[in-house]
Parts: structure tokens; C-alpha cells; sequence
């Protein structure tokens, strides 16, 4: 890589962080929301009660504006794949193809049947087959949503592969290695479950709205329950599976997790700072430590996060940098140099395959196959090393606001349920303004999730073995700037649109859906 | 007999839709711009719209990989 372009790898990313981001505003909700209008559906098989019945065909309403409004949000994404990181695609085209085209199937096929019979379905088909449907339309969401995290899990840790030097593509050698992996287990099923914790927060937060306009009491307090009892479930799993992406990160992904934690220097017994403020921004310092203007710590609790075992040995970002013989860190200087062995070994290879040369080719295959896993390095050697370590205060700062943000939500959960349970949650306005606001609080802590998982893992595209700088496609900057702007306005104008049409409908409220007039449709 | 079950549920769905209009128009601008815009004006295939074969693809990714 002798002549990078900085802008064009800039704007290439904050275009694909863009798209993501905006794309990620649509699909928690509708992972999550399923599910929950599939438990007030079942409550109202089981029990026959009408209001059931209404309030599970008001929050399917509210799910399907969501739905259309985000559908095809992620086809941009691929869309990037193919224009602006092209090299990108190639490399990895096979360990994304089987994947996403199994989405593809399964999205068109359980989502589009059974959301017809969702939404189309009230009284044509009976209660049972009804409710069938709404289980497998949320079902079919969430497992549209594991062949891509299963995508972006190989990424942060690529396994079940092997890279083909004559077509410069890696192939997969095991699917189920790649299906389960500990890091796409874990990505998958954090993701989802935060899902899940948003749609609810979104239920509680409406249901709340209801309640200071002193309108939809039953209906409120129901939505609430269920809503609570929901999030505060899958809370449980949000912690359980962010604390085994904590340990596979400390893993597979030392930086990040040093970036995360600001552990400039790494130690035995680490301590995991709760709460910090940090001193400066010193990205272009890595070699330095950063200090804390202020911060509460909790003895061991890192060394016991990433291994645990509170006495465990955790690197910290200049032992990754420059290396620790006695816990076996190789430097980074060491990795650039293999890193490019193997790179110029790729292309002895080809050069001697063009020219018939098969025992110079054997040769350079070797020496290219013994450091492949430091083929990323290779692109670093003679750079700044800096530019191996992601953003600190990003990571940082998003992990421990998001972190702070789901134990807020937990609590939320707890009281609401106990108010409602008691029958007080109607004259505590400062609970129900609190459940109100905390809805875009759910998605900020959703995107900040993203933020830590993309950002910490910066340079990388695949862990080690690609950097953006390498994925990049070689265009023009100008020709993604403008497109950037063009997603900008598309989104912007897509999210106006979804705010605007569901506030309508929430102003509206779940209307009149008397047994008598069960004929009306779940579509107003 | 049964397409034509299949049809009328559909067409009655459809038929029978409020917010769900104003959504499918969304959608249908949506993918409008997406497909026949955006992907067709500013979004091709960087390595088809240059190469017509796997190979010349490979062998261009490699050069990039490796210079």
C-alpha cells in the first residue's frame, strides 16, 4: 500500500457507519415488538378477553409501520460492499454468500407469508393458526438477523476458513465453525436480547404516554406487564451474553478490549474502572498511558471479566503495541514484519504460478501460509503504529454509557412492573415521564453497542487479516461524499416519515375493537 | 381453487388497508429509489464494471492486496 487515500477510506467508512446506524434505528424495534405482540396474542387465545385482542392488534399496527419503514434499509449496506469495498467483497465473497442467501430465503419465505396472514388474517384464519403465524413472523425477524451478525461475528473472529491464494478468496471449510463460533453465539444473542430490551422500553414508554394523557388505562397497564415482565427477562440475558462478548473480545480482540477499558499498561488483578473521566484524548500518543481525571474502580473485576480469574494477567494497550515477551505478546513492530512477509510471499506466489515456476510458487506458498495470520500487519510495516489503536475515548466512553443505560432500563423495568402490580404507576408522573424519555435513551444505548463493537475493532475490516485501508475500493472521494449525502437525506426523510406516521397512530390509539366488530381490520 | 383462496386473501388484505397504503407507497418510492436509482446511477459493481471474468477479478485483487 504505497499510496493511501486517507479521505477515501474516511468517507468510504463514515458512509457504511452512516447506513448501518440508520439501518439499526428500524431493526431492534422490530425484533423485539414481535415477540411481544406474540405474547398478547397468546394472552389472548388463552384467555379470550377481547382486550387482549385489541391491545395485540394495536402494537402489531405500531410493528408493521416499523417494518415497512425499515425494510430494504440494509440492502444499501450490500449495495457498499460491492461499490466501495470492493476488495473487501472478494476476499471474503464466499463466508458471506451462504449466509446472507440463506437470509434471503428465509426472510422471503417466513416473514412475507406469515405477516400477510398477520396482518390480513383476523378472522379468515382461525385463532390458533393466527397465532402461529405471529409466533413464526417473530421467529423468522430474529433468524433474519442471525446470518448477518453471523457475517459480522467472522469478521471480529474469522474461523472455518481458508484463504485460496489462487483466487485471492477465503472459502469456508466449515460451516458450523462459522455458524457457531463463541463470538457469533454471543453477537447473535446479545444483539437480539438488546432488541429486546428497546422494543420494550418503546412499549412501557408509550403505555406511559397513555397514562399522563389519562387515556387507555387498561390498555396501558397491560402493555406495561407484559412489556416489563419481557425486559426484565431478557435484561438478564443482555448481561449474560455481553459478559461472554466481554470474554471472547479479551481473546480474539485484545485492543478493543484494552480501548475499551483505557488499560494503557497491562496487570494482574485488573481493576474495572465503573465509572471514569478521562484526561485527554491521546490517539496520537499510544505509547503513553492516559489518565483518569476521575474514576471508581472494582478490585479484579477485569481480570476476572476477561478470564475469569480475578488474578489474571490482562494486556494493556502498549504491551500490545510494543509487545510483552513475558506473557508472549508480539509486538506490533513484529507483526507488520511478518504481515508483510506474507504479503510479498502472495505475490512471489502469483508471479510464479504466471511463469510456471512451481517450486518457487511451493516455496512462496509456505512462507506465505506460515504468516497469514498476520497478513493485516503487512500493510502497517514502515507506518505509524498508532494507527493500530482504535479511538479510546469512543470505545471507552460508549461501552460504560451504554452499560449504565441498560442497568437504568432493568430498573425501569422493575419498578413499572411493581407500580403496575400494585395499581399506583398512574399517579407516579415522575416514573411515567421518566418511562417516556427513556425511550430514545434505548435507542442510544442500542447504537452505542455498535459503536463499541465497530469502532474498537478499527483498523480492521476482518480481525488481523484486512484493514479498511486495504478493503477499500479506488474510487473517486468525491463520488462517496456524494452518495453520503444522499443515504443522509433518504434516511432522514425515511425516519421523519416513521416518526410522523406512528406518532399519528399512537395519537390515535388502539381504537374500538369490540367483540362485536372483530371483522375490522388489524390494518388501521 | 386455491390460488384463488390465495388471491382473494390477498386482494381483501390489501383492499381493506388504512395505514397500510401510505406504507406501501413508502415502500415502493423506497425501493424505487434504491434499485432504480441509486444502484443503477451511483452503485455498480466495482470489479463486474471493470472485469468480465473471475479471473481478471482475483488476479486485480491480488495486485491490490500486494503492491
Amino acid at each position: 500500500m504505497e499510496h493511501i487515500d486517507f479521505s477515501l477510506v474516511d468517507w468510504s467508512r463514515a458512509q457504511f457507519a452512516l447506513t448501518a446506524m440508520y439501518h439499526w434505528l428500524f431493526v431492534p424495534l422490530t425484533l423485539g415488538l414481535s415477540f411481544i405482540v406474540a405474547f398478547m396474542e397468546t394472552l389472548y387465545v388463552r384467555t379470550g378477553n377481547p382486550e387482549w385482542k385489541r391491545i395485540t392488534k394495536f402494537w402489531m399496527t405500531i410493528f408493521g409501520i416499523n417494518f415497512a419503514i425499515g425494510v430494504a434499509t440494509g440492502i444499501i449496506l450490500e449495495f457498499e460492499f460491492g461499490t466501495n469495498w470492493s476488495n473487501y467483497s472478494w476476499f471474503v465473497g464466499d463466508i458471506f454468500g451462504a449466509p446472507l442467501a440463506i437470509e434471503g430465503i428465509m426472510a422471503f419465505f417466513l416473514e412475507s407469508t406469515f405477516i400477510a396472514v398477520m396482518f390480513f388474517g383476523w378472522n379468515k384464519v382461525s385463532k390458533k393458526f393466527h397465532l402461529l403465524s405471529t409466533w413464526l413472523v417473530a421467529f423468522g425477524s430474529n433468524l433474519s438477523a442471525l446470518w448477518i451478525l453471523v457475517a459480522n461475528a467472522w469478521m471480529q473472529n474469522p474461523v472455518g476458513m481458508k484463504f485460496n491464494p489462487d483466487t485471492a478468496r477465503n472459502e469456508m471449510v466449515n460451516f458450523w465453525e462459522v455458524l457457531f463460533s463463541p463470538v457469533a453465539i454471543n453477537k447473535f444473542l446479545h444483539t437480539i436480547s438488546s432488541g429486546y430490551v428497546l422494543a420494550s422500553v418503546f412499549v412501557i414508554g408509550v403505555s406511559a404516554w397513555y397514562l399522563l394523557k389519562n387515556r387507555e388505562h387498561l390498555f396501558a397497564k397491560r402493555s406495561i406487564i407484559v412489556a416489563a415482565v419481557f425486559g426484565l427477562v431478557t435484561s438478564l440475558f443482555v448481561v449474560l451474553t455481553g459478559d461472554g462478548s466481554a470474554r471472547n473480545m479479551a481473546q480474539h480482540q485484545p485492543m478493543k478490549f484494552a480501548a475499551m477499558e483505557n488499560l494503557y499498561v497491562g496487570q494482574q488483578n485488573a481493576p474495572l474502572v465503573a465509572i471514569g473521566i478521562l484526561k485527554e484524548n491521546v490517539k496520537e500518543a499510544a505509547h503513553k498511558k492516559q489518565d483518569f481525571r476521575f474514576m471508581i474502580e472494582i478490585p479484579n473485576m477485569l481480570s476476572y471479566m476477561a478470564f475469569l480469574d480475578p488474578n489474571a494477567y490482562v494486556p494493556g494497550i502498549q504491551d500490545l503495541v510494543h509487545g510483552n515477551p513475558e506473557h508472549q505478546i508480539l509486538s506490533y513492530k513484529e507483526k507488520s514484519e511478518k504481515g508483510k512477509i506474507a504479503i510479498t510471499s502472495l505475490a512471489e506466489y502469483k508471479n510464479a504460478k504466471k511463469t510456471g515456476n512451481d517450486s518457487l510458487a511451493n516455496a512462496a506458498l509456505v512462507k506465505f501460509e506460515e504468516n497469514y495470520k498476520y497478513f493485516g500487519y503487512g500493510y502497517y510495516e514502515g507506518r505509524e503504529l498508532h494507527e493500530l489503536v482504535p479511538s479510546v475515548p469512543t470505545t471507552f466512553y460508549s461501552f460504560r454509557v451504554m452499560v449504565g443505560l441498560g442497568f437504568h432500563f432493568m430498573l425501569l423495568f422493575f419498578v413499572v412492573l411493581v407500580l403496575t402490580l400494585k395499581d399506583k404507576i398512574a399517579k407516579n408522573k415522575w416514573v411515567l415521564y421518566t418511562a417516556l424519555w427513556s425511550i430514545p435513551l434505548a435507542y442510544i444505548a442500542s447504537e452505542l453497542g455498535w459503536v463499541v463493537a465497530e469502532v474498537g475493532r478499527q483498523p480492521w475490516v476482518i480481525q488481523d487479516i484486512l484493514p479498511t485501508i486495504a478493503a477499500v475500493s479506488q474510487l473517486q472521494p468525491t463520488s462517496v461524499q456524494i452518495t453520503f449525502w444522499m443515504f443522509f437525506l433518504i434516511f432522514t426523510a425515511l425516519l421523519i416519515a416513521e416518526i410522523k406516521i406512528m406518532t399519528k397512530q399512537i395519537k390515535k390509539g388502539p381504537g374500538e375493537d369490540a367483540p362485536s366488530n372483530e371483522s375490522a381490520s388489524a390494518n388501521n | 381453487m386455491i390460488f384463488r383462496k390465495i388471491f382473494s386473501f390477498y386482494y381483501t388484505g390489501f383492499r381493506s388497508m388504512t395505514v397500510g397504503k401510505n406504507l406501501w407507497v413508502i415502500i415502493l418510492i423506497k425501493l424505487f429509489v434504491l434499485f432504480a436509482i441509486l444502484r443503477l446511477f451511483f452503485f455498480h459493481d466495482f470489479l463486474n464494471s471493470k472485469f468480465t471474468s473471475e479471473n481478471d477479478k482475483s488476479n486485480y485483487v491480488i495486485e491490490q492486496l500486494t503492491k
